[in-house]
C-alpha cells in the first residue's frame, strides 16, 4: 500500500507519516501541495490520497478535482485532513469524491477508523 | 485657485470708476465706500469659492473614509478577535508542552529502571561466565531475566504510547502556523488602511472594492483553524463527530 500524503506543514506531514506507521503503512511519500502532489500521483502507482485543503499554490480540494478528472486516477481513495470546518466546504468535498474527511485537531485514533472505513467500502 | 480667478475685466472697469470717482472733488464718501466695497466683494467671492470647495473636499474625504466599513470592522471586530486567536495560540503551544513534558517526566524513570535491570543483569551474567555464581543466585537471576522480559516489554509499550502522544502534541504547529498567519494578513491590512489614512489629507480617498464584491468574497474563503468560541459563522462543524454526521446525511 503506497500513500502520498499532502500537507504544506512538514510537521503535520511528520504526523501523518508517524501514525500511519503505527497502523502499518509503511510506504509513504510526501508532497507540500497539489502542484508538486499531481504529478507524483501521475508518475507513481500511489493506493491512497491523504491530502490537506488550504495549501498556497494548488489547494487540497483542486487536487481533488483533478485526481476525479484523471482517467488513471479518478478512483484512487482520498482522505481530507484538514482544518476546515465549515458545512460548506464538507458539502462541496463530498461533491467533489472526497472518500473521508477529518478536521484537524484529530487523534490518532479518528484517523485509523476513517482509513479502516475507507478501505472497508471499497472491499466490500 | 485656478479655477475661479479673478474676474480681471469687472475688476478694471470698479477700478476705473474709482478713479473717476476720487478725481471728481465733489465724490461723497458714501459713493467712494460703495465703489470700494464692490472691488472688495469681488475678491471675496472667489476667495468664498475656493474655501467653499475646500469645505466640501475635507468632508466628501472624511465621509468616505467612515464609509468604508471595513475599517471601523477591523477595529470593532477582527483586532479584539485576532487576540482571542492568538491568546488561543498561547494555550495551544502551552497544551503541547505540557503534554510533552509529562510523557518525558512519566518515561524518564521508566527507561532509567530498564537501563538498571538491564546492568544489574548483565552483572550477574558476567558471573555466571565466571563460574561465581552459586545455585540459589542462578535460580534468582533466571527469575530476574524472567521478569526482566515481561517488564521491558510493559515498559516499552508505555515508552511507545508516550512517543505518540508526543507525535500527536505536534500538530499545534500546523495549527497555530495558520492562525498565525491570519494575525499577519490582518497585520498588513491595518498597515494598507493607515497608509490610505495618511493619503486622504491631500486626496480624495476611493474605496478600492465594493461591499458587494467583499461580501462574495467572504462568503467563499476558507476559515481556517476554528478557535474554540469563536466559530465564525453558524455553520461550522464543531468536531469530528458533527462533520462524521453531515457525511453521513450525505450518504457516507
Amino acid at each position: 500500500m503506497k500513500i502520498l500524503i499532502v500537507d504544506d506543514f512538514s510537521t503535520m506531514r511528520r504526523i501523518i507519516k508517524n501514525l500511519l506507521r503505527d497502523l502499518g503503512f509503511n510506504n509513504t511519500d510526501e508532497a507540500d501541495d497539489g502542484n508538486t502532489g499531481l504529478p507524483k500521483l501521475q508518475s507513481g502507482n500511489y493506493d491512497f490520497l491523504v491530502t490537506d485543503w488550504n495549501m498556497p499554490g494548488m489547494t487540497g480540494i483542486d487536487l481533488l478535482r483533478a485526481v476525479r478528472a484523471d482517467d488513471k486516477l479518478k478512483d484512487l481513495p482520498v482522505l481530507m485532513v484538514t482544518a476546515e470546518a465549515k458545512k460548506e466546504q464538507i458539502v462541496m468535498a463530498a461533491q467533489e469524491g472526497v472518500n473521508g474527511y477529518i478536521v484537524k485537531p484529530f487523534t490518532a485514533q479518528t484517523l485509523k477508523e476513517k482509513i479502516d472505513k475507507i478501505f472497508e467500502r471499497i472491499e466490500g | 485657485m485656478e479655477n475661479n480667478p479673478l474676474d480681471k475685466q469687472a475688476l478694471l472697469e470698479k477700478a476705473r470708476s474709482l478713479v473717476s470717482l476720487l478725481e471728481n472733488d465733489d465724490v461723497s464718501d458714501q459713493d467712494l465706500d460703495t465703489s470700494l466695497d464692490e472691488i472688495m466683494s469681488l475678491r471675496d467671492a472667489s476667495l468664498f469659492h475656493e474655501l467653499g470647495k475646500m469645505t466640501r473636499e475635507i468632508h466628501d474625504s472624511i465621509m468616505n473614509f467612515r464609509m468604508d466599513s471595513r475599517i471601523s470592522d477591523l477595529a470593532e471586530t477582527d483586532i479584539p478577535d485576532a487576540k482571542d486567536r492568538l491568546e488561543y495560540v498561547i494555550t495551544m503551544t502551552e497544551n503541547a508542552a505540557n503534554t510533552v513534558l509529562t510523557v518525558v517526566e512519566k518515561g524518564s524513570p521508566v527507561a532509567e529502571r530498564l537501563s538498571e535491570q538491564a546492568r544489574h543483569l548483565a552483572e550477574q551474567w558476567a558471573r555466571f561466565r565466571n563460574r561465581e555464581l552459586s545455585a540459589d543466585e542462578l535460580r534468582e537471576m533466571g527469575q530476574e531475566v524472567e521478569g526482566f522480559f515481561s517488564e521491558s516489554e510493559s515498559m516499552m509499550t508505555e515508552l511507545l504510547s508516550g512517543f505518540t502522544e508526543v507525535l500527536m502534541a505536534q500538530d499545534f504547529q500546523d495549527l497555530t502556523g495558520q492562525i498565525i498567519r491570519r494575525v499577519i494578513n490582518l497585520v498588513d491590512e491595518i498597515e494598507g488602511n493607515l497608509v490610505e489614512l495618511i493619503k486622504i489629507q491631500g486626496e480624495h480617498y476611493i474605496p478600492e472594492e465594493t461591499k458587494a464584491e467583499e461580501q462574495n468574497k467572504e462568503k467563499t474563503k476558507l476559515e481556517g483553524p476554528q478557535v474554540p468560541g469563536k466559530e465564525t459563522s453558524d455553520d461550522v462543524m464543531k468536531g469530528q463527530d458533527d462533520v462524521d454526521d453531515l457525511l453521513a446525511s450525505l450518504g457516507f
